[in-house]
């Protein structure tokens, strides 16, 4: 038995997707710049495919910028926003628990001569709007607050947050990579100017990703070079990629009911693992609503993260972990940390995310084995039943190494 | 993590967990703070050169692959050693009979050395204390 609960880090290919794909790479394997026949067809399979897209946000066509990912679309939104409005102000707000291709982008742009203000979240990992509101400065020029947080699946209020930048005039980005075809999004709406998404998040192909750019926002120009994507990113188009990613933003959206069966058995995963004595839930209630249906996080008390992995794995359970011991720069998450986990509790922690191919099996199939897998990791530790009251005592000195 | 199949091996069916209730030492090393924390439980003997070594070994571990790995090596290594043969045992002399650890896990290795060290440390003192009091004894007899 196999299975892959990891589709919050990549997501399996939908066969129809490879299948539409196929023919961009050999058979009209075309310029979507080319004036001749091939180059046409490109082209036109390029301009479909951002219009699926668009509609899927409730956005114009020629506000969407196909890009190579996430991070290239978090990296254009506040630097080219940043750079362009430089003369309005110098001021980013932005919060604790963004992905990594927003934080590191806000502290590079922190090196150039930029503020920023990275705001708290509460225990379920929530942005406070009247926080948000508080943060505001005259040289505020952009905000960017994520649509749902990638390791706790908390969905934040990116409504609210996106008709105070509206009123305030101020440029609002949301990285939706995550939440994409599973929150309904409406640009207009939601007052959002510029959004996050990548394909394979969606079962799409990795590659290719796209920014929307509400018409009117100024930005400047990161990739210089042929003038593709209406000059904000130049480069040759990649078809295969767009077309793929259009077809996976048309099968999730043919569908809600897949979002009602991957709910279902996120709450299935939820209350099996939680019924292994000394675990917790991180990020919201999912009664709340305001959790991504496919994600459960999980902190098992007296048990390391990257050895629950690794024994999973070798069951053949795909998951991921925010454990220090499991990153290269050993330290524990910043999301976990943001909402208020402590560092000894921090290593316990196992995220496991669905897709609308997961089957029941494979969440029973999880959930039993790590069962016995928590079981078996608390035998062999030191904090086990009869220590686990000097857990909380243990000295905290850090050992000289 | 690129681990080897030596370091999944041993994580995977580590050799001598548990305790032991009379044990002569027992090491206490680590910080959930940081993730790892062993406990090493020795039961030393004299041979028949008079020699004090490692009769029985067992370990507790919380930790990452790579310190209940190591755990389960270095009991290996020091089982039926003597105590001046162990303390002589390095980190290094751990990760090569696990053929390599990944360069951010090797640090995971002290946590088996400091066991030990602690546990012998401990030791010594208890035997010292040991020794004096049998001295004090047969002056009083």
């Amino acid at each position: 038995m196999k299975a892959y609960l990891d589709n919050g880090a990549t997501t399996m290919v939908d066969p129809d997707v490879v299948e539409v794909m196929m023919p961009y790479f050999s058979i009209k394997y075309g310029n979507a710049g080319s004036l001749h026949g091939l180059g046409k067809d490109a082209g036109d399979a390029v301009r479909k495919a951002r219009a699926t897209i668009a509609e899927a946000i409730n956005a114009d066509p020629d506000e969407i910028i196909f890009t190579s990912g996430g991070t290239e679309s978090d990296n254009i939104a506040l630097k080219e926003a940043a750079f362009a409005n430089q003369g309005k102000g110098n001021h980013i707000i932005t919060t604790k628990i963004e992905h990594p291709a927003v934080l590191e982008t806000c502290r590079f742009l922190e090196t150039m001569g930029f503020s920023v203000t990275y705001l708290d979240v509460d225990k379920e990992g929530f942005v406070d709007v009247e926080a948000f509101r508080r943060a505001l400065r005259p040289e505020t020029i952009l905000a960017s607050v994520m649509h749902a947080n990638n390791e706790i699946g908390t969905i934040e209020p990116i409504s609210e947050i996106g008709s105070i930048c509206r009123e305030k005039g101020i440029i609002f980005h949301t990285d939706a990579v995550q939440s994409f075809t599973k929150v309904p999004i409406d640009t207009k709406a939601m007052n959002i100017d510029l959004m996050s998404l990548s394909a394979h998040k969606i079962h799409g192909p990795k590659g290719t990703g796209a920014l929307f750019v509400r018409k009117g926002t100024k930005l400047g120009t990161l990739m210089h070079g042929g003038g593709q994507e209406k000059r904000l990113r130049s480069g040759t188009e990649n078809v295969p990629g767009i077309v793929g990613f259009a077809k996976a933003v048309e099968i999730a959206a043919k569908s809600h009911e897949h979002i009602a069966r991957m709910t279902g058995l996120r709450d299935r995963l939820g209350s099996g693992l939680l019924a292994i004595p000394g675990s917790s839930l991180n990020g919201a209630e999912p009664e709340s609503g305001k959790r991504l249906c496919n994600n459960i996080n999980v902190s098992f008390k007296y048990v390391e993260g990257e050895a629950m992995l690794v024994h999973l794995d070798l069951a053949g359970v795909a998951v991921s972990t925010g454990s220090a011991c499991s990153q290269k720069s050993l330290k524990p998450s910043h999301v976990l940390l943001a909402i208020g986990m402590a560092r000894k509790d921090s290593h316990g922690t196992l995220r496991l995310t669905l897709s609308r191919f997961t089957t029941e099996e494979e969440v029973d199939y999880t959930v039993e084995a790590l069962k016995g897998i928590v079981e078996k990791l608390r035998e062999m530790s030191p904090l086990n039943k009869e220590t686990i009251k000097g857990y909380d005592d243990i000295d905290l000195k850090k050992r000289g190494r | 993590m690129d681990y080897t199949q030596k370091v999944i091996d041993a994580f995977k069916s580590p050799k001598n967990m548990g305790e032991i209730s009379d044990a002569d030492a027992v090491g206490k090393v680590g910080n959930p703070v940081c993730g790892d924390l062993m406990w090493l439980y020795l039961k030393i003997r004299r041979n028949r050169d008079g020699r004090d070594y490692i009769y029985d070994v067992k370990a507790k571990t919380f930790g990452c692959v790579a310190a209940i790995a190591t755990s389960s090596v270095m009991t290996e290594l020091i089982k039926g050693k003597t105590i001046d043969e162990a303390e002589k045992i390095k980190k290094d002399d751990i990760i090569k009979v696990l053929g390599g650890l990944p360069e951010q896990k090797v640090h995971c290795s002290l946590l088996a050395i400091e066991a030990l060290e602690d546990a012998i440390r401990k030791w010594k003192l208890e035997n010292k204390k040991n020794i004096e009091l049998n001295k004090k004894n047969k002056r009083a007899n």
